[in-house]
């Protein structure tokens, strides 16, 4: 009995022990990356071409999520304010909702699991079929001209995804609310604008995005390049990517919220 | 045995002088404790196709690899162009790179680019060359392996064996030196092994190269190598040319040349006697 | 395969389309334009009781938005709150204005609201308001009520 719990025990220490000697070679990955970012830079059209893999290609989705949020934040705000009589208050509940939480976090969330693990299969399965050692042998440094260029094509996506899916979400509020329910437009927007404040709230927010941005791109590339070159390895390393990515944006939305909105 | 301080100017390194592209010389090589390749010593001679045969993960492919620098020897010395490979930096060892080629298994091909734009990698990315004359030189390549045609087709849209000859006309871009091959032939037809055999043979002597071969298609590489090297277990056991090779009388190179079921590579896995085996599930 | 231009026009759309986006949260969301631009002249009002005023509240006169609260400090000496707001150039007021803290309805923000006196000189930039009213606070009216009502029901026998 004793010998079994000591077995769990060493287990779950072997596990531990490997998840941090992995966050040790991620961060060591991630300095490489950035060292290796000239290339991505320099050679805008490599990035610009992850930009449109990572960022237009995910509009859709964010888009329409974007636009269901905000119907739904309309009804249900509606539902609870007009209890307390507040029903014009609806304008600032979506709107503070939306830019200061929900934007940058569902289409983080959205972005992890659309683009991220599209990352992550697609340098995994080139780590597979040898293309990444081929352009090593070819002497192109490939972090340099497949990973780096992805990062900051995930990063600069990101910030605009998250606008975007507040300004959608805002608009399908208005649409319920205003359009649907009768809420008076006026008040809608009036309240919103005394209430949601530029620095506070929305650079917040965008601040949010971009850290967000960082960490899921960041775990999406890591997880494509440390992925086992075979087809088990890939698709464990996709679900890792998508899992991973989605914990890290809830665990840093608790910090930054903690951080930026403390006693306002 | 180089003494060289890693780091140095490759001026400081000292230069071996040798008709030898490549020299190997008593190299040794374990992933973490499971050796791979023990002392190992052979030279790849200019202008010369040189196969590297033995069976599947006897180290042929870490060998390679090794050469290219992919991999850091745990004891030893691999010399390329008279150079110590082992103790160069990232960026001398992308110089030299520049001087090699090399085929991967299946291909490699960038499955995002069209052919075109495999073939035109190297000179994008290492040369100022314009537009049109890199152009022309890509379908120069691609006319010595017969696939100018297929200039823009995707790799996805083609055969295993035209995707092998866009590969090898990538490998050539520029002209290389030494020429390495990862097992060329597995998984072809009967046809495309023959060409891609005389390509090697071709290419080779076209460009005034050196190319390694590593296989263990015996047929087709008899045909057209100069010399071989037969690995086991991590070390070389035969050498010879082919003819020599062909008449050898040691068992495994027998077994390996003649296709042998039953020698020094055992038909059965180690296992329990047979008669013990079928008796321990008897009824009581 | 997407071609080089329909790319780069895709990539364009997106990067435009998001912008617009950060333009519009900004805008017509948040309160940036309303009122960070212009010249300000900063004015001081002490009060005893500042009630949850806060940094960046509005600073109202007539019911119109004339400023901002740019700082709320607390004076060891006088154990007063001391409140700096950034008042519009274009808007001048009395010598002897007074500021009281009100709430914007019932359960709103507290803001600064000005009532202008009937002083020839103007405020000039520094100057500190001397005729202040504190916010009110709940416990104290309560207290108040419930003291009146004491003092009234012996009066009532």
């Amino acid at each position: 009995m004793i010998v079994k719990l000591g077995a769990v025990v060493s287990d779950v220490g072997a596990r531990v022990v490997n998840r941090v000697w992995r966050l040790g070679f991620a961060s060591r990955f991630f300095w490489t990356m950035l060292g290796h970012s000239g290339t991505a830079l320099r050679r805008f059209p490599l990035t610009l071409r992850e930009i449109y893999f990572a960022g237009v290609l995910s509009l859709i989705i964010i888009l329409v999520s974007g636009l269901f949020v905000g119907m739904v934040l309309g009804l249900q705000g509606y539902d609870t304010l007009a209890r307390y009589g507040s029903a014009e208050a609806l304008g600032v509940l979506v709107a503070l909702s939306l830019v200061r939480e929900l934007g940058p976090v569902v289409a983080a969330l959205l972005f992890a699991s659309r683009a991220g693990s599209a990352i992550t299969a697609e340098i995994g399965l080139m780590k597979a079929t040898e293309q990444l050692d081929a352009m090593e042998m070819m002497a192109v440094d490939p972090v340099a001209r497949v990973v780096a260029p992805r990062f900051w094509g995930g990063v600069l996506s990101m910030p605009l995804l998250a606008a975007l899916f507040s300004a959608m979400g805002i608009f399908g509020g208005y649409l319920v609310g205003v359009v649907l329910i009768g809420v008076d437009a006026g008040s809608f927007w009036s309240q919103m604008q005394s209430a949601v404040d530029f620095r506070e709230d929305v650079v917040n927010g965008v601040i949010k995005s971009v850290v967000f941005g960082v960490a899921v791109t960041w775990i999406a590339v890591f997880e494509g390049y440390d992925a086992p070159p075979t087809a088990e390895g890939v698709s464990g390393a996709t679900t890792r990517t998508v899992v991973t990515a989605s914990l890290a944006v809830l665990a840093l939305d608790f910090v930054l919220t903690a951080l930026m909105f403390r006693g306002t | 045995m180089s003494s060289t301080i890693r780091g140095f100017a490759s001026f400081a390194r000292p230069r071996v002088p040798s008709e030898n592209v490549v020299e190997v010389d008593n190299v040794s090589f374990a992933y973490d404790a499971r050796p791979v390749l023990s002392g190992i010593s052979l030279v790849i001679p200019r202008a010369r196709v040189i196969a590297i045969m033995g069976g599947s993960g006897c180290g042929k492919t870490t060998l390679l690899r090794l050469i290219g620098g992919a991999l850091r020897p745990t004891s030893g010395e691999v010399r390329v162009f008279g150079e110590a490979v082992s103790d160069m930096s990232q960026d001398e060892l992308y110089v030299l790179r520049r001087r090699m080629g090399m085929l991967f298994q299946f291909g490699a091909l960038f499955t995002d680019m069209s052919t075109f734009d495999n073939v035109a990698f190297q000179m994008r990315e290492h040369t100022t060359l314009p537009e049109p004359l890199i152009r022309d030189l890509v379908m120069m390549k691609l006319h010595a392996v017969g696939l100018r045609g297929a200039a823009h087709l995707m790799p996805s849209e083609l055969s295993g064996g035209m995707a092998r000859r866009v590969a090898l006309a990538r490998a050539i871009a520029l002209d290389p030196s030494l020429m390495m091959y990862d097992e060329p032939f597995a998984g072809l037809d009967p046809i495309s092994l023959s060409v891609i055999g005389q390509l090697i043979r071709r290419l080779n002597d076209a460009l005034g190269a050196t190319s390694i071969v590593v296989t263990h298609d015996v047929m087709e590489s008899l045909k057209i190598v100069d010399y071989i090297y037969f690995i086991s277990d991590g070390r070389i056991i035969a050498r010879g040319t082919p003819d020599e090779i062909r008449a050898s009388s040691m068992p495994f190179v027998h077994q390996f040349v003649h296709g042998e079921m039953d020698g020094p590579v055992a038909f059965h896995y180690p296992a329990r006697d047979y008669r013990d085996d079928l008796l321990a599930g008897a009824v009581q | 395969m997407m071609t080089r231009k329909s790319l780069d026009f895709w990539v364009g759309v997106f990067v435009l389309m998001g912008i617009a986006a950060l333009l519009f949260l900004s805008l017509k969301v948040a309160n940036l334009s309303s009122f960070s631009n212009g010249a300000t002249y900063p004015i001081s009002a002490r009060f005893d009781n500042i009630g949850g005023l806060k940094v960046r509240g509005a600073v109202k006169s007539a019911g119109v938005v004339v400023g901002r609260v740019t700082a709320i400090d607390f004076d060891n000496q006088s154990f007063e709150a001391r409140v700096t707001m950034a008042l519009d150039d274009r808007f001048r007021f009395p010598k002897d204005t007074a500021a009281k803290i009100l709430t914007s309805g019932l359960l709103g923000d507290q803001y600064v609201g000005l009532a202008p006196g009937g002083d020839t000189a103007n405020l000039q930039a520094g100057d500190t308001l001397t005729i202040t009213q504190s916010a009110v606070v709940l416990e104290n009216l309560i207290g108040q009520f419930l003291y009146s009502k004491a003092a009234e029901a012996p009066g009532k026998k």
